[in-house]
């Protein structure tokens, strides 16, 4: 019997290898910017393995 | 380290670091729960007293799973990044990805709890020159080095209280950007008060993305967002906004509120958007004093949680519907998120991110325009406020300790400075109401996330 279900997810251990191209949006956690939260950017390394 | 909890009736275990995520039973969860307290005899013991129906090899089984997944690299992963925090910042430093062009420093609306004092920023009304305007964009290319998409908002105030100089600044990005290799990403940030035709067509065509204010119910809207005669703004803006999203043909938007004391049932303002059609939503909490009589309260916090958890539950449901809508803050990319780097570099105020006043003063963001201390410079002679940068670049996520336990810390990357700044004094300070409700968010995006893979699977499985 399966009690834990993993769901898919990118290892951020794994980036530490291979990230960091600095290409992704600029972020800002303020209130009043609707657009550059960190949590709901996306990677833009096309060329990285996740 | 890892943090559990139940939300939208899954079990969620998220281990921090290597940013997994596991929906798990009832058994799992309260093994995971003892696995570091206990050896494996002891947390045996525990979960067979607990669940005297379940064999023992059964919970065995389920020990060894959590056993596997500690040696995976999925449970129980410690932080080992420090090391590693400024070197995003050390790569990129000196390039400047995204400017916040403050094009009015002023507004046709008069609403209380505005951050910028009504849009004038504690200053006088001003709007920016087109030249002005046209050397913040060379002064960003000059400084974007090989970066080539460069992001521009047009802010305020209100911007298109200066419309003609954004119009012409965007042709002049245009005109220039093939030739320096950059491609510009506009937003424009608006309370809709002056949309017309000619605004629909010019932000449809080159805005990548549209911010525009409503804050849900009319009764809620209208308490703030007023003109200056003390009318409310609701009747007049929403049509507009409609014009304009049924025209975007699927291009980026959000129609963003903000709630307040007032609302802390904002679950209803969301509806009210979803009935007036509008389904890519974001509503943000009141940042003001703690005297403001808008301010959030200790008092509200229960209430916004179970909000949040309403949210969830409400998306969850109209997923199933095939009626999805977007919920900013909940939007997570699970598998296509941005890496360690990113996560724990801090925001990018001061160093890749900056404002433009409208006489070409640069400060480390739109929030801490007007607070003179914090001005960097000017786009004339780029930064000479040396001291201030550095420490905006020293800002990553292990400046503050405060977040050294905290599990959502790799989901905001430190939080916002200016928010920490107004709350403790220190940029490098915390807001900690702001990360309660941050927690919260985080703890439903996921929950939201863990539904959706859950549901693809059985999908795939079904076919």
């Amino acid at each position: 019997m399966k009690h834990i279900k993993t769901i898919q997810t990118r290892n951020l251990c794994e980036s530490a290898k291979n990230g960091g191209c600095g290409e992704c949006q600029t972020s800002c956690q303020s209130a009043c910017k609707t657009s550059c939260g960190i949590a709901n950017q996306k990677c833009e390394n096309k060329k990285e393995s996740k | 380290m890892i943090h559990r909890y139940k939300c939208c009736g899954y079990n969620i275990v998220m281990d921090v670091c290597s940013g997994s995520v596991h929906a798990v039973d009832d058994i799992a969860y309260d093994i995971i729960g003892l696995f570091e307290d206990l050896d494996k005899d002891g947390v045996i013991k525990e979960i067979s007293l607990k669940y005297p129906g379940v064999p023992v090899e059964e919970i065995e089984e389920c020990y060894e799973q959590t056993v596997s997944l500690k040696e995976a690299g999925k449970l129980f992963t410690e932080d080992t990044f420090e090391p590693i925090a400024d070197a995003l910042k050390q790569k990129t430093s000196g390039v400047i990805k995204a400017l916040c062009l403050h094009v009015a420093h002023t507004c046709n609306l008069n609403c209380s709890y505005c951050f910028a004092s009504q849009g004038k920023y504690h200053g006088e009304r001003a709007v920016m020159p087109f030249e002005v305007g046209k050397r913040a964009l060379d002064f960003l290319v000059e400084n974007s080095g090989s970066r080539r998409n460069l992001e521009v908002d047009f802010f305020g105030g209100e911007p298109l209280m200066n419309f003609d100089v954004v119009k012409k600044l965007v042709a002049y990005a245009r005109s220039i950007e093939k030739e320096k290799g950059k491609n510009f990403r506009f937003t424009l940030t608006t309370n809709g008060m002056q949309i017309d035709d000619d605004v629909i067509d010019f932000a449809n065509r080159e805005c990548h993305n549209v911010v525009l204010s409503l804050d849900g119910r009319k009764e809620i809207h209208d308490r703030f967002r007023v003109d200056y005669a003390g009318n409310g703004s609701w009747e007049r803006i929403v049509p507009k906004f409609k014009k304009l999203v049924d025209a975007r043909g699927g291009k980026g938007y959000y129609m963003r509120g903000t709630f307040t004391h007032a609302n802390p049932d904002f679950l209803n303002d969301i509806k009210t958007m979803l009935d007036l059609g509008f389904t890519e939503l974001s509503m943000e909490p009141v940042v003001c004093a703690p005297d403001d009589p808008s301010a959030l309260t200790e008092e509200d916090k229960p209430a916004i949680y179970e909000q949040y958890e309403k949210l969830a539950e409400l998306m969850i449901k109209r997923d199933k519907e095939g009626r999805p809508f977007t919920f900013y803050h909940y939007m997570i990319d699970l598998t296509g998120g941005p890496c360690i780097y990113k996560r724990i570099s801090g925001c990018g105020s001061g160093t890749e991110y900056m404002a433009v006043t409208p006489w070409g003063d640069l400060y480390p963001c739109h929030q801490f325009v007007g607070d003179e201390k914090f001005k960097l410079g000017d786009i004339y002679t780029g930064v000479t406020n040396t001291e201030i940068q550095s420490e905006f670049a020293s800002c990553n996520l292990y400046a503050r300790e405060e977040c050294r336990g905290c599990f959502a810390r790799l989901y905001c990357s430190g939080g916002c400075a200016a928010n920490a700044y107004h709350a403790t004094g220190s940029v490098k300070g915390v807001y900690k109401y702001g990360c309660d409700l941050f927690r919260k968010r985080i703890e439903c995006a996921i929950a939201v996330a863990v539904d959706r893979a859950l549901r693809e699977d059985d999908e795939n499985s079904d076919l």
